[in-house]
């Protein structure tokens, strides 16, 4: 009995180890296995770190928060995903950001309306006012689209204009003011509760399934790819690169658009200089942490997602830690340098020569 | 090459595996001063994995390399280069943004100190390339000149680090006639300074054009090492192939006569008449019937290629008329040609053709799945079978259909390029230099396919720089020179010399 069991119990072992190694050479595992470090050194340094409790029927912990503070750059992540596998960019995300969460502030109008205690009103319904922000928002991505596959801009250059000039289309819409929004239906988006979870989870939930679909489900997600590795190869084999470049940058706009309604609706306002700062940079550290290489082509959207989590779970570890201030941007700097080396093939072959694995072929 | 006189390069027992693969298995080579020394073999025969093994990029696993009776073991290019060893590689590696001069010199500028003395450095380059008997403004960028003077420029660059050891890797696969009657003359005058030249090729002509003794490769092994002289073609090809093959082809001229002649009855698949476009190409009149394969000749830059973009929507003519099936069609993109039944093979096939990165089954759905639009998609199953359906057909040779396509030889991109057509059911096939940089047997596996789509009704157009090619395989032949199209004969009626005095610009 105890010989009989043994072998399956081995060769079980051996298929586990199997298939151990084949998922480390995945491409998320990297970003997949820093995400459970960091999560694992919170838990060591506070056991309570992964404790979740349920008030007024909704879910409150560190991994609730660190999901929600998320949520942004996640969506943005998403869609600049696609972005860079057709091996381009996208820096103006941040301003896009901006410029929806402007867009919403004025349509709602920033007026406090006391009469018979605090009245919550909006210049204009609360639909149209998103649905006119995220309009907004996919013309500026648009815009970028129009730049890089029509006019044939660098996509750097081509976004650039957009980031430097988007702050400042959001002030002309603001008229140069920060707008405090009092309108309480709005807050919902970034501060509701559906199901007992942040309903920004949900929003997250519905982009991703979106970008899968439309990524794996139809054609488009190889189509991005082969333009990303070779523009011209793709054109002669019937590919409509420039159209499929065009509405990667719309969608990409749109991504950041819903991330304005979040930010605009978690601040309570509309600040056309601080709003989406620096995302942009953050949204692009996510894409290449969850192992999208910058060349374009093969590209993770579960990936990029991954890649954010590490980003707000780092930002979370380092104050939960009590690092101080001064150092916590050395810090990250540190954490992420260490992500990007190890997903570097030349590293990992000179890893694996040390561990006495045989050299990955080329 | 006084064969009592010592070797200048001795390469003894050369090992070297692969995971999988077993690239080079005990190989000798003996390279002379003042010698060519071909290295001859099909794709896969271990000719680059030597090269690289001689220049450091890999090590040996077994075996010795003597350098002058002295041992070696470089551990890089750069390294093999000081010692005497210079590559020149069929992909032009320079930098062709930079002028010619930056280019022989650069990372070598820093042995002035600091500052580059840009006047001494135009001065050294042009010196050296006339010392190739090459003229050029040498603050000119790279980007300028053709691809032939780009090879001279990468073969100037490794002289000037004192070379006693030249090795030329498929330096002709991208010239034309003329030009490469230039490198050979550049090639003949290093020889007749002592220089030892390693020359690896597909051409069988230019091997007996330029070479003194031919080293032959055949599955990692080498097959045995012959005096050009005592060679006949036949041989050289029987010993690379490792079996008897019947000379390819003969199949237009003589086996297909009837075929052919039915094809005149039909009304053209595609008819351009007077197309042509600024800068391009000019007033180009052709027809192509279905089952019919129409040959198009003449030099590299004669308007060939540019001929071929039009017909496919990569380029828009600006004059002419283009039908297609007998309508007036309007190409605007490679898309609408796609979904009217034509597929193009491009003369740069890692530029124009393969999609690198993707798996070989990604890159053989490619067009299929373009004409059938983004939301109708494949399933992953389906793409599979089409794969594995083409793959068997045309004998590609690959572990499996995921390998990125670009880790596979050329003759396997150019058989995979080919699938990408085939899956699409096409009713006429562009092939632009289909059968350049890959071995005997794959070419004569391809085009084999080929003709025997256009023997089922296809329609071919067959574009080659390689007139003996054109003759052989198509029932008629277009002869373009300087933009235009000059002349059109039966293949039959015509042989290599008269097209020659075509293209040279004698009577039509």
């Amino acid at each position: 009995m105890n010989a009989g069991a043994g072998r399956p119990a081995e060769g079980g072992v051996a298929a586990a180890a199997q298939a151990m190694r084949a998922f480390t050479r995945r491409r998320i595992f990297w970003p997949l296995a820093t995400l459970v470090l960091l999560l694992l050194f919170n838990l060591i340094s506070n056991p309570h770190f992964f404790s979740i409790t349920i008030r007024d029927g909704h879910l409150y912990g560190s991994l609730v928060d660190i999901l929600n503070r998320a949520a942004p750059l996640m969506i943005i992540s998403m869609g600049l995903t696609l972005v860079i596998a057709t091996h381009g960019i996208d820096v103006s995300v941040g301003a896009v950001v901006a410029i929806s969460a402007a867009v919403a502030a004025t349509l709602i109008g920033g007026q406090l309306v006391i009469s018979g205690g605090m009245q919550d009103v909006s210049r204009y319904p609360l639909p149209l006012v998103i649905l006119a922000a995220l309009a907004v928002a996919a013309l500026c991505g648009m815009w970028n689209g129009l730049l890089v596959s029509y006019v044939g801009m660098q996509p750097i250059i081509a976004t650039l204009i957009l980031m430097v000039t988007g702050r400042g289309v959001a002030q002309l819409i603001t008229s140069g003011q920060i707008i405090t929004i009092y309108y309480s239906p709005f807050y919902f988006v970034g501060n509701g509760w559906v199901l007992g979870l942040p309903f920004s989870f949900f929003l997250v939930g519905a982009v991703l399934a979106a970008v899968l679909v439309l990524a794996r489900r139809t054609a488009l997600g190889l189509f991005i790819e082969a333009v990303g590795v070779n523009p011209v190869a793709s054109r002669f084999a019937g590919v409509r690169a420039r159209s499929i470049t065009f509405w990667v940058y719309a969608l990409c706009g749109f991504c950041a658009g819903i991330a304005g309604l979040i930010v605009s609706s978690n601040v309570k306002s509309a600040d056309g200089n601080n709003a989406g700062l620096l995302f942009e940079l953050d949204a692009i550290l996510a894409v290449v942490l969850g192992g999208t290489s910058l060349a374009g082509g093969r590209f993770s959207v579960v990936g990029s997602l991954v890649g954010a989590l590490v980003i707000q779970a780092l930002t979370t570890t380092i104050y939960a830690a009590g690092v101080p201030p001064e150092v916590t941007l050395v810090v990250k700097a540190l954490v992420v340098f260490a992500v990007s080396i190890l997903q570097s093939d030349r590293v990992r072959n000179r890893l694996g020569a040390l561990v006495g694995n045989e050299e990955v072929a080329r | 090459m006084a064969d009592g006189a010592l070797p200048i390069l001795e390469m003894k027992g050369i090992s070297k595996r692969f995971p999988g693969v077993q690239a080079l298995s005990g190989v000798d080579l003996r390279l002379f001063a003042g010698e060519v020394h071909a290295i001859m073999g099909q794709n896969g025969a271990g000719k680059s994995t030597l090269i690289k093994v001689l220049t450091g990029v890999h090590p040996a696993d077994t075996g010795h390399i003597l350098l002058e009776g002295a041992e070696i073991r470089p551990t890089s290019p750069l390294d093999a280069q000081r010692l005497g060893i210079s590559t020149v590689y069929q992909e032009v590696n320079l930098c062709t943004n930079l002028s010619v001069a930056e280019n022989i010199f650069i990372g070598r500028e820093g042995s002035h100190g600091f500052a580059i003395r840009w006047k001494e450095m135009r001065r050294k380059a042009a010196e050296q390339l006339a010392e190739l008997n090459l003229h050029i403004d040498v603050t000119a960028p790279l980007s300028s000149y053709s691809i032939a003077v780009q090879q001279m420029v990468a073969i100037a660059r490794s002289l000037s680090a004192k070379a006693r050891i030249l090795i030329l890797d498929e330096p002709t696969s991208s010239l034309a006639e003329e030009e490469v009657r230039l490198l050979f003359s550049v090639i003949r005058r290093l020889k007749s300074h002592g220089m030892g030249i390693l020359f690896i090729t597909h051409f069988i002509d230019q091997t007996f054009e330029i070479a003194d003794r031919i080293t032959v490769l055949r599955n990692g092994e080498r097959v045995g090492e012959f005096p050009t002289a005592a060679l006949s073609r036949i041989t050289l090809v029987t010993k690379m192939v490792g079996r008897e093959i019947a000379e390819a082809g003969a199949r237009r001229t003589q086996a297909a006569a009837a075929p052919g002649a039915a094809a005149q009855e039909a009304a053209p698949f595609l008819r351009a008449e007077g197309l042509g476009k600024k800068g391009s190409v000019h007033g180009v009149d052709l027809e192509v019937r279905p089952g019919e394969a129409l040959g198009l000749g003449g030099l590299l830059g004669s308007g060939r290629t540019e001929t071929a973009r039009l017909l496919f929507g990569i380029d828009r003519p600006d004059e002419g008329a283009l039908h297609v099936a007998g309508v007036e069609t309007d190409l605007s993109r490679p898309l609408d040609a796609i979904q009217r039944g034509i597929g193009f093979c491009p003369e740069d096939r890692k530029l124009e053709g393969i999609v690198g990165e993707l798996s070989l089954r990604e890159n053989i759905i490619l067009a299929l799945q373009s004409k059938l639009g983004i939301f109708r998609n494949l399933s992953r199953r389906r793409q599979q079978e089409i794969s594995d359906e083409y793959i068997a057909k045309l004998g590609i040779v690959v572990p499996d259909a995921e390998m990125p396509v670009a880790k596979l030889s050329g003759g396997n991109q150019q058989k995979a390029l080919l699938a990408r057509w085939m899956a699409t059911d096409p009713r006429m096939l562009i092939l632009d230099e289909p059968t350049r940089g890959i071995d005997v047997a794959a070419k004569a596996e391809i085009m084999g396919q080929v003709l025997d789509l256009c023997d089922r009704g296809m329609a071919v157009l067959f574009i080659s720089s390689e007139m003996e090619e054109v003759l052989r395989y198509s029932d008629r032949v277009a002869v373009m020179r300087d933009r235009r199209k000059v002349a059109e004969m039966a293949s039959g009626d015509a042989d290599e010399h008269t097209v020659f005095q075509i293209i040279a610009g004698g009577q039509a």
